[in-house]
């Protein structure tokens, strides 16, 4: 029986070390390799917020951690049974009023300061007041993916979404209006802030002030249906030159490049038109992702696949060997007219 | 005449005669029984038959994510495994076992003869058993007749508006919505039951203030399924109005709201969690006195402290609700209530530490089990402050982080506890002794199962992992912490077959255990094992919290003390 409880001390311990260990190890690797989207490599203000108070919330946690362990560690191995026990019942104690209300009050005092420490992130988040030159834009969430309007710059984008950077001194964040159009969405690149969701009739923000440039990914952090799995989030955070060069483009209507005129004329003869906006031409549906500078994008699919020729043509031909479940249907056509309209839509800049 | 003695000799009066019944008799006896010990033991087996199957849906999800991009099951059968996982544990497993034990215990433990209402006791066994039929039955039914079957896919939460036709043809939702209407039907029944039988069915002597904390808790979980199951219930009939009277509650493509559904669903789905811990508490409470050989420390505040989480945890469903966009002040206020909470938990940890101190501690396997309990429940409860703040929950809320929070209050603390009871009430339940050796491979697979898995948990939801997705990104760094969870699950189900071995063999060729073989103090260790029908040959009459022992120390009682 001895043997069976020093074993199980080292086993719990080790496992506390180990997670401990684990934790701080990730979070160290993690500014190195932006693909780790730890809430502990904060990359923004509200992220940074919450990651300082996560430090004082551990700090607390760990502090009454070791104590009740140790207590307990020591009440289990102290008061255990011994072999040259004399069988006579213990002392029998009923309680004692002044420990239970230390017991009481201690916590009490650690409940209140912990509740002020968080009350104060809350407020400087959600009550947050925003600059003249905060970028404005609406991300709406769909079944299995992502569309954000720039409001007052006339055009429509999905799944990756352009921010730019901030500076810390001067900061320029952007406020992202959160609308939902069909179920729950939740918006959370973990590195940039916390989640909010994205609710149907209901209008959520929240904001972000990237302070490096890069991309950071999360995704759908709310269950949404049958590939919630694959609603992934890319947030490139560019230079204001990088962003402005990247807003004048989008601003352009589509490219008509004579070449793959035949691949066009199928893409805006066939249901593509239906669901697919490419803006200058009569392609003009909401219900999938706009498609004006597809090419633009390094990913298809919210995030699922590498925008590639390849890709864009399995795609097409069956949604349902990158993304099962996915809204999109597969379109029937020949060979031929797929690889007409993935042409077509190479030359979507 | 209110003295210990008049609870000594009478109360054995030898079983009658066996004698064998043809099966079906037998069968038909069960069936129509309105025995409480009777109907606890159906509850318990139809609590771990469901555990059984909630736990193989687990194994075939951590098998599915074991590696990312893996193709074990599709997507849409990994969202109805993770529905239907959830809904088991909660409804099918947490609350029959747990009615199971009050069933059983709390009329022994109170010198009754039975419940209360032993027909509504029935009445209610058998609406939780069809309820679970009903749900399970959405396997092979929920097409109805056009063809492949489906279990319902919109989370054991079941959010708006997922759930409208819009987003759920077929029927599988209404069998989600169906089920539980009608298993909650039979929680509220046996709630009532239970706290009409603590309050009107006890002994002579025992006052409330008497009681063993395990009927205590018992009744407060009672009382707080007869508040938390109603809007659950109100919720469920106006979904199925939305869905085929045309009502608009929750359905938001015509102006309804999906917060709406949130505030029912967690009004109910918080204090059910203290639904399914308290009784957890209640084993603890039992165990480990009797173990430690020494009285519950601060019996009075134990009472106390669960009554005021009962009372706070009316209070703090919307920190489930975090991530919704609610105002800052609601966010604080409900940071505030659910730190709260803490308190009275802690207090708990504080008094079984009381409990065990200068005590002389009997590690056989329930305390082994209870022991184990307080650590894990320990981190449950630390992790479960760090969620209250509401900004760190903007964080961890929805990731793998809350995962193993919710799992470590579960398993390492319901679970664990549920465990105990098991092997602590096995002897009185059968009259056999379990098996020492296989009751120590269990606890420590089941434990180092437990730890493999829950622990490295927390960490893929720090490192940004969502719940609820059937597949992940590889260079995310998910992927070892992901293969060592599941890893774990091989470790907790040779602890589990340890365990249905043992019992099983037990109950056959057991060794007899007597009437009280933890020198116990409480009045169901007076009667035989298993108990007569009965229960008692006299209602017996109490003096104190621990009747059997100023039986057993007739030179110091309790009752001079109390």
């Amino acid at each position: 029986m001895k043997l069976n409880l020093t074993t199980g001390f080292w086993l719990v311990g080790l496992q506390t070390v180990l997670v401990t260990g684990a934790v701080k190890a990730s979070t160290a690797a993690s500014p190195a390799d932006p693909a780790v989207p730890s809430i502990f490599s904060p990359s923004s203000t509200p992220a940074y917020s919450i990651y300082h108070l996560s430090l004082f919330v551990l700090a607390v946690t760990g502090f009454i951690f070791v104590v009740v362990f140790s207590l307990l560690a020591y009440a289990v191995i102290k008061f255990r049974l011994r072999a040259e026990d004399d069988g006579r019942e213990p002392a029998q104690i009923y309680g004692s009023n002044q420990v239970e209300l230390a017991w009481t009050v201690i916590p009490v005092l650690i409940v209140v300061v912990l509740f002020l420490a968080a009350a104060r992130v809350i407020h400087a988040i959600e009550d947050a007041k925003f600059p003249p030159g905060t970028t404005e834009i609406t991300a709406i969430g769909h079944q299995f993916w992502w569309e954000y309007q720039y409001p007052g710059q006339g055009f429509v984008t999905a799944n990756e979404l352009h921010v730019p950077v901030s500076d810390r001194e001067h900061p320029t964040p952007t406020h992202i209006t959160l609308l939902s159009a069909d179920t729950n969405h939740s918006f959370w690149v973990p590195q940039l802030a916390g989640k909010t969701d994205l609710i149907p009739n209901r209008v959520n923000s929240m904001w972000i002030d990237p302070h490096e440039t890069g991309v950071f990914v999360g995704q759908c952090a709310q269950y949404c249906g049958t590939q919630h799995a694959k609603m992934l989030l890319r947030v490139i955070v560019e230079s204001r030159e990088d962003f402005d060069k990247w807003l004048a483009n989008e601003k352009q209507p589509a490219a008509t490049l004579d070449s793959v005129r035949q691949g066009r004329h199928i893409f805006e003869t066939t249901a593509c038109v239906n669901c697919h906006t490419v803006a200058g031409t009569n392609a003009k549906g909401k219900f999938g992702p706009d498609l004006t500078h597809l090419m633009s994008r390094e990913t298809i699919a919210s995030g699922a696949t590498a925008n590639t020729q390849e890709n864009l043509r399995l795609w097409i031909k069956d949604p349902d060997a990158i993304k099962p479940g996915s809204l999109m249907p597969a379109m029937q056509m020949s060979d031929q007219e797929i690889d007409a309209v993935t042409g077509y839509l190479l030359t979507l800049h | 005449m209110l003295d210990a003695d008049s609870i000594s000799k009478p109360m054995f009066v030898p079983p009658s005669e066996a004698t064998t019944l043809p099966l079906f008799d037998r069968v038909h006896e069960w069936i129509v029984t309105v025995d409480h010990k009777k109907l606890g033991l159906m509850y318990l087996g139809y609590g771990i038959l469901f555990l059984v199957i909630g736990g193989l849906e687990a194994t075939v999800m951590r098998i599915q994510l074991a590696i990312p991009h893996n193709h074990f099951v599709s997507p849409q059968a990994f969202n109805e495994l993770f529905t239907m996982h959830g809904t088991t544990m909660v409804f099918l497993v947490g609350m029959p076992l747990l009615f199971g034990f009050a069933n059983y215990m709390v009329p022994l433990m109170i010198g009754a003869r039975d419940m209360a209402f032993p027909r509504l006791n029935a009445w209610s066994f058998w609406m939780s058993a069809l309820g679970g039929i009903i749900l399970y039955f959405s396997f092979i039914g929920g097409n109805g007749l056009y063809g492949a079957g489906g279990a319902p896919d919109v989370g054991w939460f079941a959010y708006a508006p997922l759930t409208a036709r819009a987003f759920s043809p077929g029927h599988s939702t209404d069998y989600w919505a169906i089920g539980l209407l009608v298993s909650g039907f039979g929680s509220i029944g046996t709630a009532l039951n239970i706290v009409t039988t603590v309050l009107c069915m006890r002994c002579p002597g025992m006052t409330l203030g008497r009681m063993p904390l395990f009927v205590w808790l018992n009744m407060v979980m009672s009382a707080m399924v007869l508040i938390v199951i109603s809007p659950l219930t109100a919720a469920q009939i106006m979904l199925l109005i939305d869905r085929y009277l045309g009502g608009h509650f929750f359905d938001t493509q015509a102006g309804g709201s999906a917060v709406i559904w949130m505030h029912f669903f967690w009004i109910f789905g918080h204090p059910e969690v203290y639904v399914l811990i308290i009784p957890g508490f209640a084993i603890a409470s039992e165990i480990i006195p009797v173990f430690s050989r020494k009285p519950i420390f601060g019996y009075a505040i134990m009472v106390a402290a669960t009554l005021s989480i009962g009372f706070l945890s009316l209070g703090v469903w919307a920190h489930h609700m975090f991530t919704i966009g609610m105002t800052s002040y609601s966010n604080a206020f409900f940071t505030a209530t659910t730190m709260a909470v803490g308190v009275p938990t802690g207090i708990k940890i504080f008094n079984w530490l009381g409990t065990m101190w200068g005590g002389k501690i009997r590690f056989s396997i329930p305390m082994m089990f209870c022991v184990a309990f307080l650590f894990q429940f320990l981190i449950a409860g630390l992790t479960g402050i760090m969620l209250s703040a509401a900004p760190f929950d903007w964080q961890l809320g929805n990731s793998y982080f809350v995962v193993a929070h919710f799992h470590y209050v579960l398993i390492g603390g319901l679970v664990f506890t549920i465990f105990a009871a098991l092997y602590y009430w096995f002897p009185k339940i059968s009259g056999r002794m379990y098996n020492e050796t296989l009751g120590k491979w269990h606890f420590w697979l089941f434990l180092i199962g437990f730890h493999l898995t829950f622990d490295f948990m927390h960490i893929p939801g720090v490192l940004g992992m969502p719940r609820r997705i059937y597949t992940y990104e590889a260079g995310r760094g998910w992927e070892i912490w992901n293969l060592i969870i599941s890893v774990g699950v091989i470790f907790q189900i040779a602890g589990v077959l340890c365990w249905v071995v043992n019992f099983l063999w037990s109950y056959f060729k057991g060794k007899p255990a007597g009437d009280d073989p933890w020198d116990a103090w409480t009045l169901e260790w007076s009667t035989s094992s298993p108990p007569p029908d009965y229960n008692f040959a006299m209602i017996p009459v109490v003096r104190s919290r621990r009747p059997l022992w100023d039986l057993k120390h007739p030179e110091d009682p309790d009752w001079k003390y109390e």
